[in-house]
Formats: structure tokens, C-alpha cells, sequence
């Protein structure tokens, strides 16, 4: 190899930076939601039937998102499945926890991003649903290793600042298996349409998989098909259950969003809610308007404005 | 290049190269977790470690069931009375253990990890052949120690989805200790107790019985291994001990409920002290 001309630490981590961040900001988001009953994982994918998926199962109780370069979130998955199967064959299956794998992944990324020419284009959450849902863990850690422990959700990828913002705004904790899976697609859906508008994001578009708290042992499920079909298009549309509920909403807004609490044949159960949920914070009581299928593809025109980092 | 790469990604470099065996990786990265990789000293092993014996298994239309007894042996002493032969490898398939009971469970444990592992990674599952294979070379791995007497002989079985006759998907598989794979038809057993259960199954099973005759079928061959062969443990009705018993249908493996083999154990006992043999 050629000695390069000097060039500051500073200069070479900024420009590995931004190639890492363009690269993320390239791809579609993933958002990943800590519900009543367990943690779900959405993502943006080009065809859903497809093999290269963004989702994954790591362990029994932990989840794996990603987006960026699929080759090197790949490896990454791969490595984790076999740390934490390792682990779990050489010690016990209780042994294997999301914050360990999480810290495996950070370390991993930091040699990366010191060490190697090119840093890995990926940001990856490592999510482990608990108990109950204030022990459920989301782990968000970027190309360059940075790791963060993040509460209720995390969104990753093209324009995930306003996605983060959109969802910040509609997030409950104690949301149903149904109403979590319409604010994730609603958050997604927030950026890239014409004039600001909302996108339409078709079924098949759509990679989506649980982690369900009731489940024994292996809690990772796929959700695709017609089970998908019947939880998006559940007796309230989009956007329903919120439209009119503005801040401070009295019991009321239970009502509302009570069509959503109907078992749907073929789901996994969805965990009672409390009797008193309160909306909080949303004042977006516009009806998503249905944007043109040709701007399904168009995220990400701006690079720099990508919630990494 | 290449070298710096491997060096410096911050995982080591069997946990980034390819392929979906959890064994193989095992193989580079941690050989010593391996069973069957172990240096034995050169004398004969058997008497040291205990050792399990009868399993039957049987099909019906639907599914498969596999059962097993509960004694484990070493010599002339029982070594443990309500040991578990039969578990369940992943959601479609079963595998039971007959001989060297350590490195039986061991290697168990390495078969389910690996049919996960394989299913994690390559997000769908093998085939039941794939799996019965992978179980065989598993077992030829172990022909060193087998040949010093700790010898591990399973028998494996499953739902295959691609079945020649969907209405018969259940399948059977018996290995050899130098890791030879042969399916079986209709119904098979392995371990000291084998003989006298075959021969108590031969007579009363038939392709088209259902679940509750060939769970009834699997009782009793247990049964009757545990009349004949002193390593094989019959119902103890005293300690509430009864085999262990795995049906596998397209719905996935389980565990046949306790009560339901208690019941048919029960029956077993009851109608053969009705009868007075003294044979």
C-alpha cells in the first residue's frame, strides 16, 4: 500500500462519517416498537417475499434490525446468531442477553470504523423483549459503534429524524398489536410523499415480525400475508382512533380505539389494556391522504438530513 | 490486505465467514465444545458412564409418535430413574438416545442448536433428510469413542412436509454407531430393550391406527422390553415414573400430556394383572 499524504485523525473520521451516513441514508427505514405485548420490528423493504430480509431472529428473546448495506448487516447478523448460540450451548439458553450481543456489535463496529479503509454503511437495533414491557431493551448502535439504550422505539435509516418526530408525537406504551403496527407504518409513511405528504406504503412492501412477550421460548414470529393483510386493514383505517383526540383527551378516546382490541382470527393474542389509556400529544388530526405509487420509491432524496450519528 | 482485515474486525474471523452449521463453526472456532473431538486414554470406557436404553417410535396417519423409558443403568446398578431419552430436536421432529447417556445428551443439545442455528440463519428450516444426515455425521464423529465402548445410537423422526404420501407425512430414521442412516417403515426401536419391544409392536401396530391406539401401541412395547430386559424400566408406579412420550404432527412436537400416558400405562397394568399370567 501507497503512503497517503497526511491527513488529520479528525479529516478521516468525518469523511468516514459522512460515507457511512450516506449510505445509511440511502436505504429505507426500519422502525422497531416496544407494545403491550412485546416488541415489533417494520420495515421498508423493496419486495417483501424477497429472501434479503432486514429483519431477523437473533435468540430466543432477542431481535435483530438493520439498515444499509444488506452485505455488511448481514455478516453482522450472522455473527450474532453464532455469539449468541455459542453462548447458549456452552453455558444455558438464560445466559444469552440483548445488552451483551448489543455490546459485541458495538465493539465490532468501533474496530471497523477505527481500523478498516471503508466503515460499515449500517445501523443496527438489537431489540429484547422482557417480561414485562419496562424491561423490554432496544439497543440502537450506528456504523461507528456509538451505542444507545433507547426507550419505547427506535427508527433507523433514510429521514429517520422525522420519522422519530412524527412517531414521537402518536407513541403510546400501551399500544395493541394492530395499533402498533398503524403508527410504525404511519411513521414510515411521514416522509418522502410529494409536498410533504404521507406515502401509501403497499402490504407487500412491508417486512414485519414480532417478538411476542406470551410466547414460550422462541418469542420471534413473522407476521406476512393475509395475517398482515387483517391487522392493517382492521375495522378502523388509518389515522381513526387519533382523529379528533387532542391533547389532554378524557376516557372517551378508549372508545375510539376500542374496534382494535377485536381478536383477529389467526393473531397472536394481544395483551388486555389498562382501563384508562390517555392519548398524549397528538394534535395531527389530518387524514393521511393517499400519495401517488410513484413516489413509493422516492426516500431518501436528501441525504444529509438522516437521523444518524 | 486479507490478513488485516481478518485481524482487525473486531470479531474474530470464524464468526464473519459463511456457511449455516453451527457444528462446522464450533469446529473453527471452539473444537473443544465438539463431542466426539475429545482424546480418550486407550482402554475400554462402557463400565464408567451410565447407560440408556429402549426407545420405540411409530407412525400414524398424521404424524409420529416416539417414546421412551426412563432407566438409565451402569452394570448392574440403576443410575437414574426417570432420566428423559425423547426430546424434541425442533418443531417437527423428535429424537430418542440409546447407549453412552453423556455423550448422548450432549450431542442432543449440539443437534437442536444446530437445527435452530441452520434455521436462523438461513431463515427456513432443512429438510427431514438434511436432518437425519446431520444427525449422522454427528454419530460417525463419535465412532472413536464408540469403539471404546461409549457408544450413542439414536433414533430419529419427524413431519416431512414433502412427503411421498401427505397423508402419511410421519418418517423414521435408525443410524448404525459408524453414523448409517436407514429409514424405517412404519415402525422401529433401538437399545437392549429393542427386541422384545419390536417384536410387542409387530403384532399390534397397523398403518391406519390413530393416535390414541399407537401412543396405547408404544406403552405397551415399553412394557413389555421392560418385562425382559433388566435395563429397561418399566411404569414405576411408586415414584409416579412413565415413559416419555413425543407425538409430532404438522401442528409441530409435543410432549404427549402426562396424564393421557399415566392413563394408558395404568390400563397396560391394569388388564395385564387381570390375567393371571404366570408365565
Amino acid at each position: 500500500m501507497t503512503m497517503p499524504f497526511y491527513a488529520s485523525v479528525e479529516q478521516i473520521m468525518r469523511d468516514r462519517s459522512e460515507l457511512a451516513r450516506k449510505g445509511i441514508a440511502r436505504g429505507r427505514s426500519v422502525a422497531v416498537l416496544s407494545y403491550a405485548g412485546g416488541v415489533l420490528f417494520i420495515a421498508e423493504t423493496q419486495n417483501a417475499s424477497t429472501a434479503l430480509r432486514k429483519v431477523s431472529e437473533i435468540y430466543d428473546r432477542i431481535g435483530f434490525a438493520a439498515v444499509g448495506r444488506y452485505s455488511e448487516f448481514d455478516n453482522l447478523r450472522t455473527a450474532g446468531i453464532r455469539l449468541a448460540d455459542m453462548r447458549g450451548y456452552s453455558y444455558d439458553r438464560r445466559d444469552v442477553s440483548g445488552r451483551q450481543l448489543a455490546n459485541s456489535y458495538a465493539h465490532a463496529l468501533n474496530s471497523i470504523f477505527t481500523e478498516q479503509q471503508k466503515p460499515y454503511e449500517v445501523e443496527i437495533c438489537v431489540a429484547e423483549v422482557g417480561k414485562s414491557q419496562s424491561s423490554d431493551q432496544l439497543y440502537r448502535i450506528t456504523y461507528d459503534g456509538s451505542i444507545a439504550d433507547e426507550r419505547n422505539f427506535v427508527i433507523m435509516g433514510g429521514q429517520a429524524e422525522a420519522m422519530t418526530l412524527t412517531l414521537r408525537g402518536i407513541y403510546r406504551a400501551d399500544l395493541s398489536l394492530a395499533e402498533a403496527i398503524e403508527l410504525g407504518v404511519r411513521a414510515l409513511a411521514s416522509v418522502g410523499g410529494n409536498n410533504g405528504e404521507p406515502r401509501q406504503l403497499p402490504t407487500d412492501q412491508l417486512e414485519v415480525a414480532i417478538l411476542d412477550r406470551d410466547r414460550p421460548l422462541r418469542a420471534f414470529k413473522r407476521i406476512a400475508g393475509p395475517a398482515l393483510e387483517a391487522l392493517l386493514t382492521s375495522d378502523t383505517p388509518v389515522g381513526a382512533p387519533f382523529e379528533g383526540v387532542a391533547e389532554g383527551a378524557t376516557e372517551d378516546a378508549a372508545g375510539d380505539a376500542a374496534p382494535l382490541l377485536d381478536p383477529h382470527p389467526g393473531q397472536p393474542p394481544a395483551m388486555p389494556r389498562p382501563d384508562d389509556p390517555v392519548a398524549t400529544g397528538d394534535t395531527d388530526a389530518d387524514e393521511p391522504a393517499a400519495a401517488d405509487d410513484s413516489t413509493a420509491g422516492a426516500a431518501g432524496s436528501d441525504p444529509d438530513s438522516s437521523g444518524s450519528a | 490486505m486479507n490478513e488485516r482485515v481478518r485481524v482487525t474486525s473486531g470479531l474474530p474471523a470464524a464468526f464473519l465467514a459463511s456457511g449455516s452449521s453451527f457444528t462446522d463453526f464450533l469446529g473453527e472456532s471452539a473444537p473443544h465444545l465438539l463431542p466426539g473431538r475429545r482424546a480418550l486414554p486407550p482402554h475400554v470406557a462402557g463400565d464408567l458412564a451410565p447407560t440408556a436404553t429402549t426407545i420405540v417410535a411409530a407412525t400414524y396417519p398424521g404424524g409420529v409418535v416416539m417414546g421412551g423409558d426412563r432407566r438409565a443403568t451402569m452394570g448392574n446398578y440403576i443410575a437414574q430413574r426417570d432420566i428423559q431419552k425423547v426430546y424434541a430436536s425442533d418443531e417437527f421432529s423428535v429424537v430418542g438416545i440409546a447407549g453412552s447417556a453423556g455423550i448422548a445428551i450432549e450431542m442432543i443439545r449440539l443437534f437442536t442448536v444446530e437445527l435452530e442455528h441452520f434455521e436462523k440463519i438461513e431463515g427456513t428450516t432443512l429438510s427431514l433428510d438434511g436432518k437425519a444426515n446431520r444427525l449422522a455425521t454427528m454419530i460417525r464423529g463419535n465412532l472413536g469413542a464408540a469403539m471404546q465402548g461409549l457408544a450413542v445410537v439414536p433414533l430419529f423422526a419427524g413431519i416431512d412436509p414433502e412427503s411421498a404420501d401427505p397423508a402419511r407425512p410421519g418418517r423414521i430414521f435408525s443410524y448404525d454407531v459408524t453414523g448409517g442412516v436407514y429409514e424405517e417403515f412404519g415402525y422401529a426401536s433401538i437399545g437392549s430393550g429393542s427386541m422384545f419391544a419390536k417384536s410387542a409392536l409387530k403384532k399390534v401396530w397397523a398403518p391406519d391406527r390413530d393416535r390414541e391406539a399407537t401412543v396405547r401401541a408404544i406403552v405397551e412395547s415399553l412394557y413389555d422390553a421392560a418385562d425382559d430386559d433388566s435395563a429397561t424400566g418399566g411404569p414405576d408406579l411408586v415414584r409416579r415414573l412413565f415413559p416419555t412420550l413425543y407425538a409430532v404432527t404438522a401442528e409441530g412436537a409435543a410432549r404427549v400430556p402426562e396424564d393421557e400416558v399415566v392413563a394408558v400405562a395404568e390400563a397396560v397394568i391394569a388388564e395385564r394383572s387381570s390375567g393371571h399370567r404366570t408365565d
